[in-house]
């Protein structure tokens, strides 16, 4: 039975969700050096383009098919836009919003989780290597673990919680990431170069479009306009708030001086680490969670120089990490006061161990499959089309090896004379 | 290269170029005091340059970089001869903070000097 009200809020959400991926476009393109801001800003922009496509000619289908089976992937019911109607759709899914909308708003997830990878990429991933590597990361890894986590599958009926994908989307983009830059190798000149953002105002812009957008991605995860709804907003807010303080917090005893950059990136990463606890916790447990992502994420940014690899824009550190401090603190403060749908309550709230250990497995879980399934795709892309650019283009900037363009032309001087 | 007492016709050693390298928030006082002892021209440009003053740290994600380049600002202006000296030191004085990165300022010969506009050369050209 649709009801207008959800309706209406998850029009609205999606267009939230939608508008996240030109913010990381921003959040990202600040960090790059100016020759390859247009790389940065196409490789996310063009996940607004096939993904979209690849979601419901396929991806939505092999993800919410079979809905509520506890398996570990859909089927084709859906696919090629088949039975996705405007309606409330099959009763399994037990919407009060038309199905096409769900199909819409769980698109706009898998537009952006893709394209958080890019972060760790920067500056050297080979345009139609991305291309085919998202798309075939989509089907194959993506839309696996959307079902067992999003869909009923088998996470779900485990006992595993992730409000609007901590796992899925942020531990599942984090662990790929990791495996792509072992394969991509690092940045010419990394780590002693320096390699410094071109613009910040663009990052601490983007912060501000994501900190927005996300409010659809957590408050929209309630799929209705509804109490969880407004507890997962207000949860939303405070962790990310709670997070730019703990990561400066962190900068100002380390080294003296709170920086811009600092704090968009806590606040990041307090938005990360609530995501999977959003519509689950409630009272002054957003701020402990998303203060304690600040902290350990400005920690765990240091690992890439410790092991060596070329995590260009943290996507590890922020993404990777925050996701599994959400994960398991979820598991300290899930409440079922908040939201029915928590049967094991946290540790904190009297619920003993099991959703921890739930939370646990679902962390490690993706963790693995994700790495292991995207290092494959990615070492077999990179034996038959290339990976990386190659170092006279990744030298010049992805902007103009990649895309024939200039981010940035200031002045009047030099001339561009038409050749056509 | 012409000879100084030839008497061609712009080919006099008479005209200096005084090149001066700043701080670049000490360009507006080096400007208004070249105005104000009645000076024509100037030309600026943006520059980066090392010197004993060294390098500064800025700090991105806890990773540390030193910045040895810093901007400075040069300032060039064509005068005759026997103001070099006076306008040299105008600029000491308008630009000097007593910090270290202050600058320097040097004095070279010019061979010829041109209006493009009317093909005044020598002293009438600047």
């Amino acid at each position: 039975m649709i009801d207008t009200g959800d309706t209406a809020w998850m029009l609205i959400a999606t267009g939230l969700v939608l508008f996240m991926t030109p913010g990381l476009a921003f959040f990202y393109g600040g960090m790059v050096r100016a020759k390859n801001m247009l790389g940065m800003l196409m490789q996310n922009f063009f996940a607004m383009g096939l993904m979209a496509i690849l979601w419901v000619a396929i991806a939505f289908s092999l993800a919410f098919g079979n809905f509520g089976d506890g398996g570990i992937i859909g089927n084709l019911d859906f696919a090629w836009m088949r039975n996705i109607t405007s309606d409330a759709g099959p009763d399994a899914f037990a919407l009060t919003i038309p199905f096409v909308l769900f199909c819409a708003y769980q698109m706009t997830f898998a537009v952006i989780t893709p394209a958080l990878i890019t972060g760790a990429t920067a500056d050297r991933f080979k345009f139609k290597a991305y291309a085919v590597f998202i798309a075939v990361w989509l089907v194959i890894v993506y839309a696996p673990v959307a079902h067992w986590v999003f869909a009923g599958g088998w996470l779900a009926k485990l006992g595993a919680l992730d409000f609007a994908g901590g796992a899925v989307v942020h531990i599942n983009a984090g662990a790929a990431a990791l495996a792509v830059v072992l394969v991509l190798g690092k940045r010419h000149g990394w780590p002693r170069e320096g390699m410094h953002p071109h613009s910040l105002p663009f990052t601490l812009l983007g912060t501000g479009i994501l900190w927005f957008g996300w409010f659809g991605f957590n408050a929209g995860s309630a799929l209705g306009a509804n109490g969880v709804a407004a507890q997962a907003l207000m949860n939303t807010f405070l962790a990310a708030s709670a997070g730019m303080l703990g990561w400066l917090l962190v900068e100002q005893i380390k080294e003296g001086k709170p920086t811009t950059l600092g704090a968009a990136s806590g606040a990041v990463a307090g938005l990360v680490a609530i995501t999977p606890c959003a519509g689950f916790v409630g009272g002054m447990s957003p701020i402990l969670i998303g203060f304690a992502a600040g902290v350990l994420c400005v920690l765990a940014i240091r690992l890439k120089f410790r092991f060596g690899y070329d995590d260009s824009l943290d996507v590890v550190g922020v993404h990777l990490v925050g996701g599994i401090v959400g994960g398991l603190l979820l598991g300290f403060f899930a409440d079922s006061k908040v939201n029915k749908l928590v049967t094991n309550e946290g540790v904190f709230l009297g619920g003993g161990f099991s959703l921890l250990w739930f939370q646990f497995v679902a962390c490690a879980v993706t963790f693995a499959f994700s790495f292991v399934a995207s290092f494959i795709i990615a070492k077999v892309i990179d034996k038959t089309i290339g990976m990386r650019v190659s170092e006279e283009d990744e030298a010049e900037g992805l902007d103009f090896s990649q895309h024939a363009e200039t981010a940035y032309s200031f002045g009047s001087t030099g001339s561009m004379d038409r050749l056509n | 290269m012409g000879d100084p007492s030839a008497g061609t016709k712009g080919y006099r050693a008479d005209m200096k170029l005084v090149t001066a390298i700043i701080k670049p928030h000490k360009v507006d006082d080096v400007k208004d005091a070249l105005k104000a002892a009645g000076l024509t021209g100037m030309t600026i440009d943006e520059v980066k340059g090392f010197g004993r003053q060294g390098g500064k740290t800025e700090i991105y994600r806890g990773a540390e970089y030193v910045v040895d380049l810093l901007p400075k600002v040069r300032v060039e202006t064509v005068v005759p001869d026997e103001l070099a000296d006076q306008v040299a030191e105008i600029i000491m004085v308008a630009a000097r903070t007593g910090k270290i990165g202050d600058g320097k300022v040097w004095i070279s010969t010019v061979d010829k000097v041109m209006r493009i506009r009317t093909g005044e050369s020598g002293p009438d050209a600047v």
